[in-house]
Parts: structure tokens; sequence; C-alpha cells
């Protein structure tokens, strides 16, 4: 039994067929990256794992529990499977430490106490705590997109998903946020990403999904996907990447 | 693209010269008269009018000259106008095309200066020369100063704080109610299904009724039914001891004042419309943010609470004072079912006095109290635009 397993998942807005008949399996600390076209489903799968959307056919197992159809405590579910979005999403309303400290204190029940302390301290291992009391519309984009990490992690979750959290940043904040990225990595943190950065990918990933056409055209080591695909359409798409300079 | 070329064709060339501006200076120098005149004649109809009232003095006649003498500034600019208008006539001679347009715009620019001005001059000493005419007969029956100086007390302290208790009260009441209807109006899920219908029907029933309906029907219909006078001896029975009381004694002790039903039928009237505005702030917080706080595992109801409702609420600011004083002014409706606001009060006094300025000041008040509620929410949008400006989406 895997981690994380993702049975025949199919899903469709209206007469648009996104995900058919997906299959793919994560194992705990591990680091899986999407990759493939736009359009290929990556953003769907990411959300549909934390029912964000619901999917019309197959399963989602997380340690065993079916965690997709009806019947499923999505709140709970939620708890266990952060998610990060590509345009930050913070509460403008709120400061950087409200934003952290929001579902810990009305979802887990913390004291406010005992979640700001929390949040402080992981504020002050990506350098934002002197933010802390600043609102989200005083920080650059990279900072934003960290302190929206911190509040996905302050829930303290089995399984975290990227759904291509640089691609709304300027260049030259990109590395700030995928530093973060890699150091949970390295604490074994269990992540999903979709990305476009596609030499971080071959760095971090523990294995590669090629997603093409609504299933995992192909899958491997980083070495492999990105060294010798087997399948004529990842290599066909990876040459592009190394044509347009980012790979 | 045909129609393109030709519009580039129709553009002057570049040394075209602009056709000759003295004639708007001779117009503005016109009108800039015309206006003297009527601010002389005007004047001293104002002057005779006052003198009517015994009212003249030394200090009018020296604002009947200021008055002139003000108007008499119209051409300054009439002036210039003429003075630019020959400078451009020689640069025309002298063939420097750049110089001859920049005075020409100078001279167009100061002959529509007079114009304005005077069009205002004009609207001002027509609106005083109105409220003197016929012997001050309009300033006699709607500013009639002995008057308003007598009841302005009366008006406001006795009477228009009926108006203020009533809409304040209201104003709280609509608030959680018209968030109430609003939230329930965007229930979700099937088991909301016939809630959203009831909060729809309630919407569509009250903003259609006009509010004075509202009031009548409220105000003498519910009292007329009799069942508040079955309901409150049991809810004043929780904190008074009722049991010695003679039925005509706790009749007196539990009757609801009418000015309770008015709060009810306004609150009931405004909770629909404020409920609309809530129900647009709430749509128009972008679904990020609800996909955000349902990520993190909060419900449903946490997410309205924390996420959407306190964005939305920021963003219907000036709807909402919209709503409110329209409530405001809506409590001079109360009247209808008997209960004695301050329109009420000075339509006594005008008719006892054969004259308006007693409703000229409930007009006044009900604008007075506006103008600090539209300034106090410009900065509270002010102070919020910062925040909301950037970091969601």
């Amino acid at each position: 039994m895997a981690f994380l397993e993702i049975i025949d998942v199919q899903k469709h807005f209206g007469d648009i067929e996104v995900l058919r008949g997906l299959n793919m399996q994560a194992e705990e600390h591990q680091v899986v990256c999407l990759i493939g076209p736009s359009g290929c489903g990556k953003s769907t799968l990411l959300r549909c794992i934390n029912q964000l959307e619901n999917i019309q056919a197959g399963e989602i197992r997380l340690e065993g529990d079916r965690v997709s159809g009806p019947g499923v405590d999505v709140n709970r579910l939620r708890q266990q499977v952060g998610i990060v979005f590509q345009s930050f999403n913070l509460f403008p309303h709120m400061s950087v430490l409200e934003n952290v400290t929001l579902a810990p204190i009305r979802v887990l029940k913390l004291s406010k106490v005992e979640a700001e302390e929390k949040a402080m301290a992981l504020l002050r291992r990506i350098g934002m705590d002197i933010k802390a009391m600043d609102y989200p519309d005083r920080l650059s984009g990279g900072q934003q997109q960290r302190v929206a990490i911190v509040r996905a992690l302050a829930m303290a979750p089995k399984l975290l998903l990227l759904d291509e959290i640089t691609s709304a940043l300027d260049p030259e904040l990109v590395s700030e946020v995928l530093n973060i990225v890699r150091d949970l990595a390295g604490q074994g943190m269990t992540m999903m990403l979709a990305t476009h950065e596609m030499g971080f990918a071959r760095e971090v990933a523990s294995k590669v999904c090629f997603l093409h056409e609504g299933v995992v055209h192909e899958e491997g080591t980083p070495a492999k996907i990105f060294g010798d695909p087997d399948k004529q359409r990842t290599r066909s798409f990876l040459k592009r990447i190394m044509e347009a300079g980012r790979l | 693209m045909a129609c393109r070329s030709d519009l580039f064709l129709n553009l002057k060339p570049a040394a075209d010269l602009p056709t000759p501006a003295t004639r708007h200076g001779a117009a503005a120098l016109l009108f800039a008269a015309l206006c003297l005149m009527a601010a002389v004649s005007s004047m001293s109809l104002i002057r005779g009018a006052v003198a009517e009232l015994g009212a003249a003095s030394p200090m009018f006649a020296i604002a009947q000259i200021v008055v002139v003498a003000v108007v008499a500034l119209l051409f300054w600019p009439v002036w210039k106008s003429l003075a630019f208008s020959r400078k451009s006539e020689t640069a025309r001679a002298s063939g420097d095309a750049v110089e001859t347009r920049i005075a020409n715009a100078a001279a167009r620019d100061f002959a529509h200066i007079t114009f304005g001005w005077g069009v205002f001059a004009l609207l001002v000493l027509g609106f005083f020369t109105f409220i003197f005419m016929n012997d001050s007969a309009v300033g006699k029956t709607f500013v009639l100063l002995p008057l308003m100086q007598e009841k302005w007390w009366l008006v406001t302290w006795k009477f228009f704080t009926v108006n203020i208790f009533v809409f304040v009260i209201a104003e709280i009441l609509v608030l959680g109610w018209g968030l109430a209807v609003a939230l329930m109006r965007l229930m979700p899920g099937a088991a909301g299904q016939p809630i959203r219908a009831l909060a729809t029907f309630y919407c569509d029933v009250f903003r259609g009724l006009p509010g004075i309906v509202t009031l009548y029907l409220i105000g003498f219909g519910i009292p007329t039914s009799g069942i508040p006078d079955i309901v409150s001896p049991y809810v004043y029975g929780l904190f008074v001891d009722i049991s010695a009381m003679s039925p005509q004694e706790l009749r007196t002790a539990t009757r609801i004042p009418v000015m309770w039903w008015c709060i009810l039928a306004l609150t009931l009237t405004y909770g629909a419309y404020v409920a609309e505005v809530y129900r647009a702030g709430i749509e128009s917080i972008h679904w990020s943010q609800v996909a955000a706080a349902r990520s993190l595992g909060l419900s449903y109801m946490q997410t309205m609470r924390h996420v959407v409702v306190p964005q939305a609420v920021r963003r219907i600011m000036a709807p909402l004072l919209n709503d409110f004083i329209g409530l405001q002014k809506d409590t001079a409706l109360v009247q209808i079912v008997g209960l004695t606001d301050a329109f009420q009060q000075s339509k006594i006094i005008a008719a006892n006095a054969f004259n308006l300025s007693a409703v000229t000041i409930v007009a006044i008040l009900f604008v007075l109290i506006t103008i600090p509620q539209a300034r106090f929410v410009d900065r509270l949008l002010e102070r919020d635009a910062a925040r909301i400006r950037a970091g969601g989406a």
C-alpha cells in the first residue's frame, strides 16, 4: 500500500475531459514532480487530491483511506493535505501572522498564543518574522508566496501540494521560494508539485511524472525522464523546453 | 484601412493656421457686460426687498458694491482674451505659426473662462433674485428667520431625536438582518434550496413594497391583530410579577409603543435592500479566496465568517451608506401611523404659522446628518484601500 494512491481517476468539466483514467502512486517523504504541457491536467489533479474538485470516476487513497467521492470529511482531509496556489491567495484583510494563524486557531483549535508562537517559529525559518505584522500588499510576490507556504505548513499537513507556485513570480524571486521547497524536501516533507521549473524538478524530485492528455504518459526517476525518456511525446516536450532555455 | 487613410488625409498640414479667436473675445466681452447688468439690477431688487423687510443697513450697501465688483472681475479674462488675440494677429502677420497657435489657444481659453464663471454668477444671482422677488415672497415662505430661530430647538431636540432614534435602531438591526438574509440566499447545496427560495421571496416582496405601505400595514395591522397583546404579557411576566395587576394595568404596562412597529417595518424594508448589497459584496470576492480558506480546512461558515464577509463588508461601505441614507430619509414617513417625528411637527408649525420655514428646518437637518456620514465612509474606504489593493486575487 502506497502512501498516496491515485487509481483510474477521471475528471471532466462539461464536455472537456481533463483526467482520463489517471494512475499514480507516491510514497511518504517522496517529492513527486508533475510536468507536462499546459492543460494536461497537472493543476486539476492536485485540486482533486484535496477535493477542491470532485472526481467523476476512480479513487484516491491516502494511507489506505479512500479520500475521494461522497462521505469524506473534506475539512479533515484538507487538514492533512495542504495546497499552495500559483496566485498566493493570501487573505488581504489580515496581517501575515493572522494569515498563518487563522486555520490553526479555527480548525485545530489551538490557543491564540500557541498558534502565534508556532507561526512565528515557522516565519523565522523563512526570514519573514520581521514582516509578521505587515499586510500582504506590502510584500513582494516572492515574500507572499513564502508566507502562503508557511500558512499551509502551519496545519502540519502530511502531504503538501504545490501548484505552479513560481509561475506568477518575477524571475529573480523564484529562487527564494524554491529554496524553501528544497529545505522541506530535505526535511522529508511529502510533496507533489506541478511545475515548469525543470531544473528544479530534476534536482529535488524523487519521481517525475510526465502528464499528457489526462494520463501519466511516462514516469520515472529524474535522471531517467530528463536524461533518456522512453516515449516520443516526452522527448519532444523536453526538447521544446530545452529550446526555450528552461532546462 | 480606407477609413484610416481618410483620417490621416483630414489632418491639417503643420503650417496651417487656426481661425482667429477674436470672435470668442468679443462674445466674452458682451457676455461679461450682460452679467454685470444682471448683477446691478438684481442687487438693487434685493436691496429694495431687504429695505422692505426693515433690515437695510450700511453693511448691506457695502455687500451690494462687493457683489457687483466681484461680477465685474469677469472683465479680467475678457481683457486677457482680447490681449492674446492681438498677440496672435501680430504673430500671424509676421508668419510665426507656432506663436500664432499658442496665443490663439490662450485667447480661446480665457474667453471660455469668462463664459464658465459668467454662467455661475448668473445662476447664483438668479437664485437670490428668486428668493427676494415679489417682496421676498419666496424667502418669507421658506426661510422666515425669526420663525426658524424660534422653532429650531423644538424641532431639533424634541422631534428630530425621534427620527434619529428610529433610524439608529433600525440601522443596527438591518446590519444583522441583511447579512442573515444574504447568507440564506447564498446557502449552498440541496439542503439550502428551500432556505434560498424563502430568502429570495422575502427580498422580492419587501423590495417591491413601497416603504410607506409596509409602515402602514405593520404599524396598524400588527397591533390591531391583537397578537402583541397575547404574547407580550407572557414575556413581561418573565421579568415582573403580574399576578396582582388588573387587565387594564397589564395592557398599559405591556403595550408596545408604535415607534417599535415603525422600526420593524423599516428594518424589514431596508433589510431586503441591504441583503442584496451584502450578497453582491460576498459574490464579488474572488473564488480563489474561498479555495484558499477551504483548503486550510476551514468549513463553509468559517470561510464566510473570517475570510469572505470581512472583505465583502469593506467593499460594500459606499452602497450600504446609500441604503442607510434612504432609511434615514424614510423615517419622515412614520407619521403615517401616528408617530410624531420632526416632519410631522414641522407640518403642524407650518399649518399654524401659514409658513413653511419649519419644514425647511427639517430639510436642513436631513441634509446635515448625511454629510458627515458620507465623509466618514470616504475616510474608511481610503484607509482600507491600501490593504485591499493587492495581496489577493
